[in-house]
């Protein structure tokens, strides 16, 4: 996994509430056996005009002006910034994979739903949290080329006045990212604990392990 | 003993070490697997040079992408149209044959949806973790188990270790007081739960559903329940064991037998929370308030009594809610103020890993028995959770039921719940289902999706329009 410490980037506002993974990434494109490509299909009934399938030219088709992602200004943005229950629905780490392969590296919101925010870690995207007045005020703010600095190591958000703002972050979560940790060989580590587990469980609940 | 929750005693059991923060190391005992969430985790164990840690504890099935039509269905994977499903779901056949995982491939009685098929073979006990890379997991809660949705990574972390990291969500309790009054199901329990404490109010909690309209519940009815927990933002939602949850598993195929069956049923005692546990947080409902629902927006939060209008974004004074209201009318082409049980469908779907099983079908074909479905209604279909399920209805003649009054019963699968295969609602369609999600697009690009009962859903097929059950003839 990539590491993450600090990142500065353009930001992104989408000015919506319970942001669904089915919206970040509709489902004909989970099809798909790999973890690439999920990019250009980010969003993407708001972002075209008429559904897409896989295996398109995505770049042919005919976008929305209105949607946030297309707008001139935008172009660029690695901070996405929205409102409350960002990531809610389906388990699809899709979402995540076609969040970071269009070039998101945080997401900024007041809350989460949980199987996206633990899935965002996984894969080097950092889901920042910050109370609702905060990110009110960050919408108020963004204007053209409107840059925020994430700071994890500090866990801070800076705004381009120097104004900074502290998040919270779970002490393994950002030990993992600032790390580029692979979870799969830090677990494997305790292999004999968990043999010692299953041993009980064998004498205890055969049932489970038979 | 330290007094504890169903949730506190499912986490003490399970975990293999905790580090002082908190961070534990979960042990799994059922992973359920199927095609959409797993090919990259398995290839993510290639790549590493990784094997399982323990591959019968795993059970896979493909559902999301396999037709449901019987012209597509048969050979294998050999009749499927599109070709990217067909390498999804080969995929998977590969990868389980690789690992030497067991599989019901798609020509097997047994193929149906991950979540319909794990606790009808006996595959989910009470006291398991069960993971699997699907939201809907938290339907295997309903055992006393401790079942909840994974991402890809996850996936692969439990092939790898056999474990998840996890630190331990908060315990909420939801208590449905009383009897439901005639014609509420499960469904419309739920629903209302949803729409009292909103798509994120479970949000970090593991949701115990308890009081004595659960208890009367079959245990379809608490799959249902539980199935939607996640709805309400818990990743776990559970019910304590009784004599329902043992019933039920008794003689299974995976269910334990002879000196363990007695064993484990000793243990499934201890399945519930104690007296006077604590819960971080605690919900009541009336259970004999509660009626008919409908949800009428793109968030199943947004659901309202069929005896209610639409209503008016004006009435809220939350600026975020207010707007979201607003798109979420404008979406589903609504008015405010309109009367719910005027709103004509185009579509019906009886179906998915939230009302597919036996008791569904049944409930809707009571409905819809005598009956044809209405002019303006251009399709109507029943596709079983299961082929055991199928096999079961049409042994009750029930096919026959919905076949004659207009409606396509189909082959089992995840189908129009997500629609990643062809059944799917065109731009502007409105559909009755009886699945779990109405997000903008869930069931195809600009569809309008309303959740209901399955008895709800038969009924606004056979009208043209919602419709009380209650006053249904």
């Amino acid at each position: 996994m990539e590491k993450f410490t600090v990142h500065k980037g353009l930001v992104v506002p989408l000015d919506r509430a319970n942001v669904d993974t089915d919206a970040i990434i509709p489902k004909q494109y989970l099809k798909s056996v790999k973890k690439s490509g999920f990019g250009p299909t980010l969003f993407d009934d708001w972002r075209y005009k008429k559904a897409g399938e896989p295996g398109m030219d995505h770049s042919l088709r005919d976008i929305n002006p209105d949607f946030v992602l297309n707008q001139a200004q935008y172009q660029g943005a690695s901070i996405l910034i929205a409102r409350e229950n960002f990531g809610c629905g389906s388990s699809r780490e899709h979402a995540v994979w076609a969040l970071t392969d269009y070039g998101i590296k945080t997401v900024i919101a007041p809350s989460y739903a949980d199987i996206f925010f633990n899935n965002s870690f996984k894969n080097g995207l950092l889901p920042v949290i910050l109370s609702e007045a905060v990110v009110d005020k960050l919408f108020s703010e963004i204007d053209n080329g409107y840059e925020l600095i994430i700071d994890l190591e500090q866990q801070k958000v800076i705004t381009p006045t120097g104004e900074a703002f502290s998040f919270e972050v779970d002490s393994f979560r950002k030990h993992c990212l600032l790390n580029g940790l692979d979870d799969i060989g830090l677990t494997l580590q305790y292999a004999d604990d968990i043999r010692a587990y299953e041993e009980k469980c064998k004498q205890e609940t055969p049932w489970l392990m038979a | 003993m330290a007094i504890r929750t169903l949730y506190d005693k499912l986490w003490d059991a399970h975990v293999v070490r905790e580090e002082e923060d908190g961070t534990a190391l979960l042990y799994i005992d059922r992973h359920l697997v199927h095609e959409v969430t797993s090919p990259q985790a398995f290839e993510g164990l290639r790549l590493a040079g990784r094997g399982l840690w323990r591959s019968d504890s795993i059970l896979a099935v493909p559902d999301h992408n396999v037709p449901t039509t019987k012209q597509h269905r048969g050979n294998g994977t050999a009749k499927i149209d599109d070709p990217v499903a067909k390498i999804q779901i080969e995929t998977l056949n590969q990868n389980c044959e690789d690992f030497e995982i067991e599989e019901f491939l798609m020509d097997d009685i047994r193929q149906g949806i991950v979540h319909v098929i794990g606790p009808e073979q006996g595959a989910t006990l009470p006291g398991m973790t069960v993971v699997c890379g699907d939201s809907h997991t938290s339907t295997h809660g309903a055992f006393g188990a401790l079942a909840h949705g994974i991402g890809t990574s996850e996936v692969e972390h439990v092939m790898a270790t056999q474990c998840l990291i996890q630190k331990k969500m908060k315990n909420m309790l939801v208590s449905v007081d009383g009897k439901v009054g005639a014609g509420i199901t499960a469904k419309d329990i739920v629903l209302a739960i949803i729409g009292k404490i909103g798509t994120a109010g479970g949000t970090g909690y593991a949701i115990e559903f308890a009081g004595e309209a659960i208890a009367d519940l079959s245990m379809e009815g608490r799959m249902t329940v539980c199935n939607m927990a996640i709805e309400a933002g818990a990743r776990a939602g559970m019910i304590a064991v009784d004599q329902t949850t043992i019933d039920y598993i008794k003689d299974r195929p995976f269910a334990p037998t002879g000196e363990y069956w007695d064993k484990a049923v000793e243990a499934w005692a201890d399945l519930v929370s104690d007296e006077g546990a604590n819960f971080d947080q605690v919900i009541h409902l009336d259970a004999s308030q509660i009626e008919p629902q409908v949800t009428w927006g793109t968030s199943p939060e947004m659901v309202l009594p069929i005896t209610s209008v639409v209503p008016n974004p004006d009435d809220e004074t939350d600026a975020v809610k207010r707007n979201s209201i607003q798109a979420a009318l404008d979406y589903m082409g609504l008015q405010a103020g309109e009367p719910i049980d005027a709103i004509e469908v185009d579509k019906i779907f009886i179906g998915s890993c939230t009302n597919s099983r036996i008791e569904d079908i049944r409930e809707a074909a009571v409905v819809v028995k005598g009956h044809t479905v209405a002019d303006n209604v251009k399709l109507a279909m029943v596709v079983p959770g299961s082929g055991l399920v199928k096999q079961q209805a049409e042994k009750e003649g029930l096919d026959q039921i919905f076949i004659e009054a207009g409606f396509e019963w189909r082959e089992p699968g995840c189908s129009m719940c997500l629609a990643m295969n062809a059944d799917r609602l065109q731009s502007g369609e409105r559909c009755a289902s009886t699945s779990n999600r109405n997000f903008e697009g869930r069931q195809g690009q600009g569809g309008r999706t309303h959740l209901v009962s399955p008895a709800m859903a038969a009924a606004a097929a056979i009208k043209g329009h919602f419709t009380d059950i209650r006053a249904f003839s």
